[in-house]
C-alpha cells in the first residue's frame, strides 16, 4: 500500500502544481480573480459537481461507474419543484427529493449487483430513463418561486465569510468520504474489489452489498446536489445539469483515479475539482463561453491519461535495455 | 529404430535474462521428427521461458535456433507459426464468441476466388481435421462452452491445419481428467506417426514415462541431462531436478485426533455433487481425492458459502448450520484456501500486509478505522511463522515467488483463527522445496488442533499427508479409506468410478 | 479403430452439429426477438390508430432513423472491438455545420465536393480518436469522452468566428435535395443507409479483416498473439466511425436545413441505444449490422408510435432508457438460459 501511496503522491504533486499555475494565471489575467467574491462564485459554481464526484470516486475505485448522476440531479430537482408548487412544505419537498435519489440509485444498484449487468451500459440507460422521467414530471415547465430561505442555501454564504453553504456541505462530505476511503476498513474493501473482485469475494467481502450501497449513496448525493442546484438557480427544470455527469467523471479521472478501478485517492479528486473550478472561473472571467470551457476540460481529460502514457513510451525509447515487465513474471 | 540425422529443431546455447534473473543459461535442446520429447524441471527451471522463446514471444539473448537445419531468428509468434512451430499453452487462448472453425482459422481464413471468406470450405476442412483426430466436436460449436480439454484439442487441430512440424504442449494435463489425458495421448501418438516433433513440458513424471521417448531435465536455467526415458527412473529424475536428495518431501507429525468438528450429511448440489457425507475431526487431515471435475472444489465452495446446496445438512460442532455466504462461513470458523491463488487467493497489487489482513479487516480496526500498526504486527507474525521470504510485509505480493505467495494466502486464513481449514490444491505450481515447507506447516496445524480438509490431485501428497481419504467420482463418494487402507491403486480405482 | 466406434464418433459429431446449430439459432434469437417486438408494436399501435399502418408512415419512420442508422453502423464497428465511441454526436455536429457552412459560402460548388469534404472531415476526427486509443493507449471511454467535449468546442469556436447558424435559405437546393430526392420511389436517405448497412454487414461477414474485428473484441490478447494487427484494426474502426459520422453529418445538414453549433448534441445516446438494443455485446466479439438496423427501426417506431398516439414526446427519452436497460437485462437472461439448458445438455452427451 505504501508503494501505491508514494506513486499517487507524485500525481497529486502535479495537480497541486497545476492548481497553483491556474491560480497564478488567473490572478494575472484579471484583477477580480483573487477577490473573495470571486472565490465564492468559483466555489459555488463547482459545488454540485464536486459533491457528486465524491461517491463517483468510490464507485470508480470499486470498479464500476455511474453515468446517471446528472439525470438523478435533474429528476430530484423537478420533484422538489413540483411538490413545492403543489403547496407542500419545503422540508417535505426536500425529503422526497432525496428519497427519489435513493430509489434511483437503488434501482441502478440492484440491476448491476443482482443481475450482474455492466454498469457502463446500465447507467447510460438510466441516464436516459431518469432524465426522461424528469421531463414527464414537469414537461417544459419550470418552477421558480422558491422561498429566500431556501435559495440562500444555494447561493448564500456562511454569514461573515464568502464561503458558500454548499462549500461547507462539500467540505464535510469530503472529509467523511476521505476518511472512509483511506483510513477505514470499508475503504480497504473498495480497493480490494476494484483490483480483484473474485479475491475480494473469497475474502468474505460482500461485493454485491457494498456496490449496492455505493450506488444508493451516489443517488442520494446526486439528489442533494439537485437540491443545492435548484436553490442556487432558484429554478427547477427537467434540463437542469444536463451533461454534468461527464464533468464529474472527468474530475475523478483527472484526480488520478484509474478508470478500471483499484487505484486513486480522494485528495487528487479534490485537487482536480478545484483545478476545473479555477479553469471555468478564469475562462469565464475572460468571457470565454461554456462550450469552449468544456473543450479545455476535454483536453485536460485526454492528456491526464495520454501524458503519463507517452512519458512512459519515451522513457522506454531512451533506456533501451529496459526490463520486460510482463515477461519477467514467472509462476 | 534409427532416427533421421536432421533434427526438426536445434537449440544451442540459448540464454535469456530478465532484469536480474537469469532464466536460461545457455541450454541445448534437440527435437527430432516423430519423437515425443519431455521437458521436466521445477518451477523457475526455465521451462516456460524456453517455450515462450519457441513460440516467438521472447527473443533469446544469445544462442542459435535452427529449424529444419536452417538458422532462424524467431521474432514473433506469427513467424514461429509460419516456420511450423505450434504451441499449446496451459490455458489455451481462444475467442469465446466465435466457433471452433474460426478459432482454428482466425487470421488465415480460406478464401474463394473473389477474396471472400469461404465459410463452406472452412467448416469442411475443420470437420475433416476433427474427424481425423477422432474428436467428436463439430466445427460449428461455439468455443464458449468448451472444456479446457476440448479447447486444447481445438488448438491441436489448429496446429495440424498449420502443417506444424513441431508441437509444444505446455503442462497440458494440469486441468484434465484421466480419461481426457488418455485421449490427448492418443492424439499425441497420432502426431508422432505423422512425423511431428512433440515437446511435452510437464511436472508429472508418471505421464512422462507413459508418453515420452526422450527426456530433458532443466534446473535453475541450466540443461542438466538428456536421455532416453527407458534409461531413467523416477528417483534419478527427481534428483536431477532438485539437485539434492530429498529425504522428507512429506513430513508428517502424528496429531491427536479429537471430537467431530464438521459433519456433512447427504449434501447435494445438482450438476456438481450428490449425497456427499463425511465427518471431520479436530486434528485430523481429511484428504479429498479424485479426478479433476469430480466435484471436490464444488463441495468446498458450498462449505464456504460461495455456492449453495440444494439439500443435505451441515453440522458444526453439533449444531446444524446454514452457510449462505463466505462471511457466514468465516463466522462459523471455516476458512478456505482456494485453488487459484492469482484469481481468488490474493490481490496482486496489494502488499503482503494488506493481503494477510484482508479477511480480518474489522479485527485490525478500531472504531472503523484501520490500525496500521496492528496490521503490520499481525502480518509480520504470520510472515515469520510461515517463513515467507520477502523484503518486508509492505512488499507487493506480485513480486514474491509462487511458494511464498501461497504462504501469504495461508497466513491470511490462519489469521481468521479457523477451526476448519479447507486447502484446495495448496501446493500446485510450487517448487519442491516450498512444497515440503507447506506440508510441514499443514502437519503442524493439524497437531495444533485444526481440522483440515486437503483437496489434492497429487496422489502421493494425499497418501502421505492424510489421516483419512475420501474419494469422489463425478460428484459421488466412491471410497473412504483410513491411512492404512489407502493405497495408490485403491484410490485410483475409486477415483475412476469403480467401487469395491 | 473398429467400425462401430467410428460410427459412434460420427453419431457424436452429428449430435454436436445439431447442438451447435441450435446454439447458432439462439444467437439469431436477438434478431428474431427484435422482429417480434417490432410486429407487436405495429399490432398494438395499429389497432389504436390505423394510420400508423400506412406505407407513408413506415417511410417516415425509416427516414427518421436513416441518419442515426449510418452513425450506428460506425459505432458497431467500434463496439465490436471492445471499445466505445462517445464522440459520435459531436462528430456529426461538426461535419454537419462545416458542410452546411461550406455550401453557404461557396454556393456554386460541386455537390460531390461538399459531400467529400464532410466525409473527409469526419474521417480525420475519427482517426484522431483512433490514434489516442490505439497508439496513445488511452481507454476508449476516456478518450471519446474527451473528444466529445473537444470536437463540440471546436464547432463553437468555428461558429463564433463565422456564423452562428446556417439556414435553409443559405444553402443550394441541390444540397437540401439530398434529403428529399427519391430513387425508384424510395427516399435517397433510406437507400443510402440501407446500402451502407449492406456493405458494412457484408464486410463483417465475408472479409478477413471483418472477422478479425470480432476476434479483437472477443479476446484482444489472443488476437495480438496470433499476429492480428490489433492496433491498426481498432484505429480503423474508429476511423470508419468518423467517416460514417461525417456522411451522417452531411446528410444531417441537408435534412435539418437549419444547423447551428448544437447540432446532433446527444446523438450518441440514441446511437448506443440502437447498438445495445440491436444485440451487440458491449464487451465486443459479437453482434450484427442487421440487429443494429432492427434496433434503430424499433426505436424509431417507438418514437413514431408516441407521436401517433398523441402521447407526449417527453416520454421518449425515458423510453430510450428503458429500452437500453431492457435489452441488457434480456440478454443476460438469454445467456443464462443458454448456459443452463443447452450447454449442460452437452456435458451429459
Amino acid at each position: 500500500m505504501k508503494r501505491l501511496t508514494s506513486f499517487l503522491t507524485s500525481w497529486e504533486a502535479l495537480l497541486v502544481a497545476l492548481l497553483l499555475i491556474g491560480v497564478m494565471i488567473g490572478s494575472v489575467l484579471s484583477p477580480y480573480f483573487l477577490s473573495a467574491f470571486n472565490f465564492n462564485a468559483l466555489t459555488s459554481n463547482i459545488m454540485e459537481i464536486a459533491i457528486m464526484a465524491l461517491p463517483m470516486t468510490l464507485i470508480i475505485i470499486a470498479g464500476e461507474i455511474d453515468l446517471s448522476v446528472a439525470s438523478v440531479l435533474g429528476l430530484s430537482s423537478v420533484v422538489l419543484g413540483l411538490l413545492w408548487e403543489r403547496g407542500n412544505p419545503m422540508w417535505l419537498a426536500i425529503g422526497v427529493a432525496l428519497l427519489v435519489g435513493l430509489v434511483a440509485g437503488c434501482l441502478n444498484g440492484l440491476l448491476i449487483t443482482k443481475l450482474a449487468l455492466p454498469s457502463l451500459v446500465i447507467t447510460i440507460g438510466s441516464l436516459a430513463l431518469y432524465r426522461g422521467l424528469a421531463y414527464v414530471v414537469l414537461g417544459d415547465q419550470a418552477v421558480s418561486n422558491f422561498p429566500t430561505a431556501f435559495t440562500n442555501l444555494g447561493f448564500g454564504s456562511i454569514p461573515g465569510t464568502e464561503i458558500p453553504w454548499s462549500g461547507l456541505i462539500f467540505a464535510i462530505l469530503a472529509v467523511i468520504f476521505g476518511v472512509v476511503l483511506h483510513f477505514s476498513w470499508a475503504g480497504r474493501q473498495l480497493y480490494a474489489m476494484g483490483n480483484n473482485k473474485e479475491a475480494a469475494r473469497f475474502s468474505g467481502i460482500n461485493v454485491g452489498r457494498v456496490k449496492l450501497v455505493l450506488f444508493m449513496l451516489s443517488g442520494v448525493i446526486a439528489a442533494l446536489a439537485g437540491v443545492i442546484f435548484t436553490a442556487r438557480f432558484s429554478s427547477a427544470r427537467p434540463d437542469n445539469a444536463v451533461g454534468f455527469e461527464l464533468t464529474v467523471v472527468t474530475v475523478v479521472l483527472l484526480g488520478g483515479v484509474n478508470i478500471f478501478g483499484g487505484r486513486g485517492s480522494l485528495l487528487g479528486v479534490v485537487l482536480a475539482i478545484f483545478i476545473v473550478g479555477v479553469l471555468q472561473n478564469v475562462l469565464g472571467l475572460l468571457n470565454i463561453s461554456g462550450d469552449i470551457q468544456s473543450l479545455v476540460i476535454g483536453l485536460l481529460l485526454i492528456f491526464s491519461v495520454l501524458g503519463p502514457n507517452l512519458a512512459r513510451r519515451i522513457q522506454v525509447v531512451f533506456t533501451r535495455r529496459r526490463l520486460a515487465v510482463g515477461s519477467s513474471k514467472q509462476v | 529404430m534409427a532416427k533421421p540425422p536432421e533434427p526438426t529443431i536445434e537449440l544451442v546455447g540459448i540464454a535469456k535474462q530478465f532484469g536480474a534473473v537469469q532464466a536460461l543459461r545457455g541450454v541445448d535442446l534437440n527435437l527430432y521428427p516423430g519423437e515425443v520429447h519431455a521437458l521436466v524441471g521445477e518451477n523457475g527451471a526455465g521451462k516456460s521461458t524456453l517455450v515462450k522463446i519457441l513460440a516467438g514471444i521472447h527473443r533469446p539473448d544469445s544462442g542459435t535456433v535452427k529449424v529444419g537445419g536452417e538458422v532462424v531468428e524467431l521474432r514473433s509468434p506469427t513467424q514461429a507459426q509460419a516456420l511450423g512451430i505450434a504451441v499449446v499453452q496451459q490455458e489455451p487462448m481462444m475467442f469465446p464468441d466465435l466457433d471452433v472453425a474460426e478459432n482454428v482459422f482466425m487470421g488465415r481464413h480460406p478464401r474463394d476466388r473473389f477474396g471472400r471468406v469461404d465459410w463452406k470450405r472452412m467448416y469442411r476442412e475443420v470437420d475433416h481435421l476433427l474427424v481425423s483426430l477422432d474428436v467428436s466436436l463439430s466445427s460449428h460449436t461455439p468455443v464458449q462452452g468448451l472444456s479446457v480439454a476440448e479447447q486444447q484439442l481445438v488448438e491441436i487441430a489448429k496446429a495440424l491445419s498449420l502443417q506444424a512440424r513441431v508441437l509444444v504442449l505446455d503442462e497440458p494435463t494440469a486441468a484434465l481428467s484421466s480419461h481426457e489425458v488418455e485421449e490427448l495421448f492418443a492424439i499425441v501418438n497420432q502426431l508422432r506417426e505423422r512425423g511431428v516433433a512433440v515437446l511435452f513440458v510437464s511436472h508429472r513424471l508418471e505421464e512422462v514415462f507413459t508418453i515420452a521417448d526422450r527426456l530433458t531435465v532443466f534446473r535453475d536455467g541450466t540443461h542438466i541431462i538428456t536421455a532416453p526415458v527407458s534409461e531413467m527412473n523416477t528417483e534419478e529424475i527427481i534428483k536431477h531436478m532438485v539437485g539434492r536428495e530429498l529425504s522428507n518431501l512429506y513430513p508428517k507429525s502424528e496429531a491427536e485426533v479429537g471430537e467431530v468438528v464438521l459433519e456433512v450429511r447427504q449434501l447435494t448440489r445438482p450438476g456438481a455433487f450428490a449425497d456427499v457425507s463425511f465427518q471431520l475431526r479436530r486434528g485430523e487431515i481429511l484428504g479429498f481425492s479424485g479426478l479433476v471435475g469430480a466435484g471436490r472444489t464444488e463441495v468446498a465452495r458450498v462449505l464456504f458459502g460461495i455456492d449453495r446446496a440444494e439439500s443435505g445438512e451441515i453440522w458444526l460442532k453439533g449444531t446444524k448450520v446454514h452457510i449462505r455466504s463466505p462471511q457466514q462461513a468465516m463466522d462459523y470458523g471455516i476458512a478456505y484456501v482456494p485453488e487459484d491463488r492469482h484469481q481468488q487467493g490474493l490481490v496482486m497489487n496489494f502488499s503482503i500486509a494488506s493481503n494477510v489482513t484482508l479477511a480480518i479487516l474489522q479485527k485490525v480496526s478500531r472504531l472503523g478505522l484501520l490500525d496500521p500498526r496492528r496490521e503490520q504486527k499481525i502480518a509480520s507474525e504470520y510472515s515469520s511463522q510461515l517463513n515467507v521470504r520477502s523484503a518486508g510485509v509492505e512488499q507487493l505480493v506480485s513480486a514474491l515467488s509462487g511458494g511464498n505467495q501461497q504462504k501469504v494466502v495461508l497466513g491470511k486464513w490462519l489469521a481468521t483463527n479457523p477451526s476448519v481449514l479447507i486447502l484446495d490444491e495448496p501446493t500446485r505450481g510450487i517448487d519442491v522445496g516450498a512444497k515440503a515447507e507447506v506440508h510441514r506447516i499443514i502437519s503442524d496445524l493439524a497437531a495444533r488442533g485444526l481440522a483440515i480438509i486437503l483437496i489434492s490431485s497429487e496422489l502421493p501428497e494425499v497418501l502421505a499427508m492424510a489421516d483419512r481419504v475420501i474419494v469422489l467420482h463425478e460428484g459421488r463418494v466412491t471410497g473412504t479409506f483410513t491411512r492404512s487402507e489407502a493405497t495408490q491403486e485403491r484410490v485410483m480405482f475409486a477415483a475412476t468410478g469403480q467401487e469395491r | 479403430m473398429t467400425t462401430t466406434s467410428q460410427d459412434q464418433e460420427r453419431t457424436k459429431q452429428h449430435g454436436q452439429v445439431s447442438q451447435a446449430r441450435l446454439l447458432g439459432l439462439v444467437n439469431r434469437v436477438r434478431e428474431l426477438g427484435l422482429l417480434i417486438v417490432l410486429l407487436l408494436i405495429i399490432l398494438i399501435v395499429g389497432i389504436q390508430a390505423p394510420r400508423f399502418l400506412s406505407i407513408d408512415n413506415f417511410e417516415q419512420i425509416l427516414l427518421s432513423v436513416a441518419i442515426l442508422a449510418i452513425a450506428a453502423v460506425g459505432e458497431t464497428l467500434v463496439v465490436l472491438t471492445r471499445n466505445v465511441d462517445l464522440s459520435v454526436g459531436s462528430m456529426v455536429g461538426v461535419t454537419a455545420f462545416v458542410t452546411a457552412y461550406f455550401f453557404k459560402q461557396l454556393p456554386g460548388s460541386n455537390l460531390l465536393l461538399g459531400i467529400l469534404l464532410g466525409c473527409a472531415l469526419g474521417l480525420v476526427l475519427g482517426m484522431v480518436n483512433g490514434l489516442i486509443v490505439s497508439f496513445g493507449r488511452v481507454p476508449a471511454i476516456v478518450a471519446t469522452l474527451g473528444t466529445l467535449y473537444v470536437y463540440r468546442g471546436l464547432i463553437f469556436i468555428f461558429s463564433s468566428n463565422t456564423t452562428s447558424q446556417v439556414n435553409a435559405s443559405d444553402v443550394p437546393i441541390s444540397y437540401l435535395a439530398l434529403a428529399t430526392t427519391q430513387i425508384f420511389g424510395i427516399p435517397a436517405l433510406i437507400l443510402i443507409a440501407a446500402v451502407i448497412a449492406i456493405i458494412v454487414g457484408y464486410f463483417l461477414h465475408a472479409s478477413q479483416s471483418g472477422r478479425q474485428l470480432y476476434a479483437v473484441g472477443s479476446n484482444p490478447d489472443a488476437a495480438n498473439m496470433i499476429g492480428i494487427p490489433r492496433d491498426w484494426l481498432v484505429f480503423g474502426a474508429f476511423a470508419a466511425s468518423g467517416l460514417l459520422c461525417g456522411l451522417a453529418g452531411v446528410l444531417w445538414g441537408a435534412r435539418f436545413a437549419t444547423v447551428d453549433a448544437t447540432a446532433a448534441t446527444g446523438l450518441e445516446l440514441q446511437v448506443i441505444a440502437a447498438v445495445v438494443v440491436g444485440g451487440v455485446n458491449i464487451f465486443g466479439g459479437s453482434g450484427t449490422i442487421l440487429g443494429v438496423m432492427l434496433g434503430a427501426i424499433v426505436l424509431g417506431t417507438l418514437q413514431n408510435a408516441l407521436n401517433i398516439l398523441n402521447i407526449s414526446q417527453f416520454w421518449l427519452l425515458a423510453l430510450y432508457g428503458a429500452a437500453i436497460i431492457g435489452a441488457v437485462v434480456l440478454d443476460a437472461f438469454i445467456t443464462r438460459w443458454v448456459q443452463r439448458t443447452i450447454l449442460s445438455r452437452r456435458k451429459k452427451a
